[in-house]
């Protein structure tokens, strides 16, 4: 009986592990070698050091500045979530949540549409002053993505921090101004040091995020600012000049591992129960006068921070602010609902264009195969961690590491190998689906491994003491309690395959474009229509991923977080 | 020294505190008991300055104490879950409010090792307080509340978490710690036992006002309301009325008791509660007399050591009484109260 579940789990692993040896380490292997090998030396003849070091600083430069801005406007803002109760308090957390499940690509075209050329600010400005040129120069330049990244990583530090914030024993802070602190002393010598691990764990993945930064960088930075993950697709996209692409990327996956490794290491509990706050909730209404000017403040910073960017990309995709192209000087402004109805109509002559629709059609197509995918290997992969064998330990660090590959190496592997039938198929490239679930699959393991590992062993063991088959048991007993998260990490994959545009990037045939990939294309081409579209499909992305956080919010179970 | 007057406070839109006042003398040690959710701790938290009461005033040497922060009141106080720094060693936790006091780096060290003398754990100095029991938690609490020599030491429910043997012994423990100290002491615990041994006065609060303050021996002896007899664990307390005042005679529901001459406003008819002290009850064989004699079932009788417990049946109400000789479950008995020792309460 020893035996069985070491023999089970084996058989558990076999598929998810075969998946993952073809579909990840081979393509990873594929990239070692285009480094190293001596095929691609007429790539090496021109190689200069500074092709890896001017992005590697670039990246290091703009991960810790925008590393540094987010703390600066999330540690308030967890204070607020920590410790004060205000009016709108549950709204605001739910809209501060929304960028972790935005794509980039809808945030680069959201900033876009607020401090772009034919953005809200410089057309209201040239509106005004009577202007024939845009006068603010912001979008292709760093504040871009600097705000970007705030807007985008806020989130994570306002959930990671203020939840330890709020546990936190507030009698702690109490029982050093009664020996003599002040509330300055009080925070730097008590609160910060017991803060520090969640802290800094926050602050890693904040960093690890901005650094592998890609879409945003890539549609808000423009081509001056290139960060290792933008050169790596400029490398292999632009100048076919694999070996680099392939450096930059072995680079990249080291330094990200040793983030995330470290990020684990300083992730886990250290005083245990010691410093929890005994009570169930810590939140007080604001009381002080200084603590109302500081909540009212913050909550207009935030509400300012996550809606300002959102709403500017929803009503700049209903309103004509510019002239067609070929009709300059006559300026209609005005409600319409034209780039909506322009999604499903084939206007330019030009072999590369594709109506819209079809990139729609394309990307919902994908992420079907995509969640298939995704869940079954998710599901198998989970219940093979969710088994006490000995060699779990050895191969969870395995299922983990695609999340440690950034989107961009994970394509440019994949066009290394998979660049061919039936992989690359021109009417059904499966290599992309496969790519998707590939970065879905460890949000999917997860969200399901703590619903199994939930589920006591004694209920199963009853179940077989009143007659149940172990095929029954499973469908029984198993499947209605997993069912939930199941589901809520089939409909986060499925967010995450819409927006996916790292790897699709590289992957996506010029005539079948994805969603992200179309928004990409369309934005950056000139005329009022083309970025109308853009807008227009931005929009709906946004609207999908939004109702799949709701739906996530509705059906999964209290205290389960997405991390 | 401080003075606390007629603090008000709502918690959650209900009145907690109806107008609080006390005071605490010179090296005094007071006991403020109240069942909890009487908002003893809260008294603690206003007077620590952690919270702003709603009206009232605290008073330190006749100073009020309104616009003075937290870590400018000189007060210690002693949580009742410790409150311990876990990033913190045990030596490091009782020299934290000695670092605020920008103290020397020597004269530290040498007051946080007398400190640790005090308690008797020299040895647990640098051992992180995450891995101490109860107990020695509580002490290390109680030394790096008086570290600093604070002007005031406030104690909320100490021994609380620990068990009732713990607690026996360090009470006894607090006692010499806390009188040795000098620091007047506010003292807050829900148990008598604990607030009997160890006051110098005790101040009972109910329902958000103070009902009574007095030594312990007094409160004993004249517990002013009815509550407080019943909180002190004084006796039996049953409901009567007043029917003739000259002699005073009070109906119970199993008896009339004949009393002299009380200082109490009553008239006839009124209603009011009697309180009959066990250990005042005279055993009597049946059919004899006596002052206030009656009669009842015993229900039990339990050995106490140096007395039995007995469990008396009269018509309806259960009385207990003391008694040197067991008596026989089941049998009639004869009760006496003498009329000096009872005390009434009128409604």
């Amino acid at each position: 009986m020893t035996k069985r579940p070491a023999l089970l789990t084996l058989a558990l692993w076999l598929i998810p592990l075969a998946f993952l040896a073809y579909f990840f380490y081979q393509p990873l292997i594929a990239i070692f070698r285009v480094v190293f090998s001596e095929r691609f030396s007429q790539g090496w003849e021109f190689f200069e050091w500074s092709q890896v070091s001017r992005p590697l600083s670039f990246t290091f430069f703009q991960a810790t500045l925008s590393t540094l801005l987010t703390l600066l406007v999330g540690l308030p803002a967890a204070w607020l979530f920590a410790k004060f109760d205000f009016p709108g308090r549950k709204g605001l957390r739910s809209i501060s949540l929304l960028p972790f499940i935005l794509p980039t690509v809808v945030v680069a075209a959201a900033f876009n549409t607020l401090i772009g050329p034919q953005g809200w600010i410089n057309q209201a400005l040239m509106a005004l002053f009577n202007l024939n040129a845009p006068p603010l120069k912001l979008l292709n330049s760093l504040p871009a993505i600097l705000m970007a990244h705030v807007f985008y990583n806020t989130s994570i530090i306002i959930r990671i921090v203020s939840s330890s914030w709020s546990r936190l024993n507030p009698r702690l802070e109490h029982a050093a101004r009664l020996l003599g602190a002040t509330p300055w002393q009080a925070f730097t010598k008590v609160t910060l040091p017991l803060l520090a691990p969640s802290l800094l764990s926050a602050s890693l993945l904040v960093f690890l995020f901005d650094f592998t930064s890609f879409g945003v960088v890539l549609m808000l930075g423009g081509p001056q600012f290139s960060t290792i993950e933008v050169e790596i697709y400029n490398q292999a996209m632009n100048r076919f000049n694999l070996p680099v692409a392939g450096l930059l990327s072995v680079i990249q996956l080291g330094i990200t591992l040793l983030v995330t490794l470290l990020q684990n290491r300083v992730n886990t509990p250290r005083y245990g129960k010691a410093a929890l706050n005994p009570e169930k909730s810590a939140l007080s209404r604001p009381a002080k006068r200084w603590q109302k000017i500081f909540v009212f403040f913050m909550v207009i910073c935030l509400i300012l921070l996550f809606a300002v960017p959102v709403v500017s990309l929803i009503t700049r995709s209903f309103v004509t602010l510019e002239a067609d192209r070929g009709q300059r000087g006559e300026v209609e402004v005005g409600l319409t609902l034209r780039y909506y109805r322009e999604l499903f109509q084939n206007r330019s002559r030009s072999i590369f264009y594709v109506p819209p629709i079809e990139a729609i059609r394309n990307s919902l197509l994908y992420s079907g195969v995509a969640i298939l995918i995704a869940g079954l290997l998710g599901l198998l992969t989970a219940y093979a961690l969710a088994q006490r064998a000995r060699f779990n330990k050895l191969l969870e660090p395995l299922f983990m590491l695609p999340l440690g590959a950034s989107a961009v190496t994970l394509g440019l592997g994949f066009l290394l190998i998979f660049n061919r039938p039936p992989w690359a198929n021109s009417r059904f490239p499966l290599m992309i689906p496969i790519a998707h679930s590939l970065i879905a699959l460890p949000f999917v393991v997860r969200t399901i491994l703590p619903a199994i590992r939930s589920i006591p062993e004694s209920l199963r063991e009853a179940s077989r003491t009143l007659g149940a088959n172990p095929l029954q048991v499973l469908l029984k007993v198993d499947l209605p309690i997993v069912l939930r998260s199941l589901l809520v990490s089939l409909v986060f994959a499925f967010t995450i395959s819409l927006g996916e545009f790292g790897a699709t990037s590289f992957l996506s045939n010029p005539h079948a474009p994805t969603i992200p990939v179309a928004i990409y294309r369309y934005i950056s081409q000139p005329g009022a229509l083309n970025y109308g579209q853009a807008l227009a499909m931005s929009s709906l992305l946004l609207l999908v991923c939004g109702l799949g956080s709701i739906l996530i919010e509705k059906i999964r179970l209290p205290g389960e977080e997405l991390f | 020294m401080l003075e606390v007057q007629n603090l008000t406070k709502d918690y959650e839109n209900k009145p907690l505190l109806k107008g609080v006042s006390f005071e605490v003398g010179k090296g005094e040690l007071v006991c403020l008991l109240g069942s909890s959710g009487s908002g003893k701790s809260t008294i603690l938290r206003i007077i620590a300055g952690l919270e702003e009461p709603k009206s009232g005033t605290v008073l330190w040497e006749g100073r009020d104490l309104r616009d003075v922060p937290t870590h400018k009141r000189g007060f210690g106080l002693m949580f009742q879950d410790y409150a311990l720094f876990p990033h913190k060693t045990v030596a490091q936790n009782i020299a934290f409010g000695l670092q605020m006091q920008g103290l020397k780096e020597e004269e530290i060290s040498r007051r946080v090792k007398e400190s640790l003398e005090s308690i008797r754990m020299q040895s647990f100095a640098d051992r992180p307080v995450t891995e101490l029991s109860g107990g020695e938690q509580q002490r290390v609490a109680l030394a790096r509340a008086l570290a600093p020599s604070p002007n005031l030491l406030m104690l909320d429910e100490p021994l609380g978490a620990l068990d009732h043997t713990l607690r026996t012994q360090l009470i006894q423990e607090l006692r010499a710690i806390l009188h040795q100290s000098q620091i007047p002491v506010i003292y807050v615990t829900h148990d008598r036992e604990e607030a009997f041994g160890l006051a110098d006065r005790l101040v009972i609060l109910h329902d958000g006002i103070i009902l009574q303050q007095g030594s312990p021996m007094e409160l004993f002896e004249q517990p002013s309301t009815p509550w407080v007899a019943e909180f002190l664990g004084l006796g039996n307390l049953v409901n009567g009325v007043v029917t003739q005042l000259k002699p005073l005679q009070i109906k119970l529901p199993f008896t009339e008791l004949t009393l002299p001459g009380l200082p109490l406003e009553l008239s006839e008819g009124q209603a009011c509660q009697v309180l009959l002290r066990p250990e005042d009850a005279l055993i009597a064989p049946t059919n004899s007399a006596g002052e206030n004699y009656f009669e009842c079932i015993v229900r039990d009788s339990l050995f106490m050591g140096e007395y039995f417990q007995l469990e008396l049946l009269c018509s309806q109400t259960t009385l207990f009484a003391r008694s040197e000789t067991p008596a026989k479950v089941g049998s009639r008995l004869g009760v006496s109260w003498p009329a000096d020792k009872i005390q009434v309460f009128p409604k």
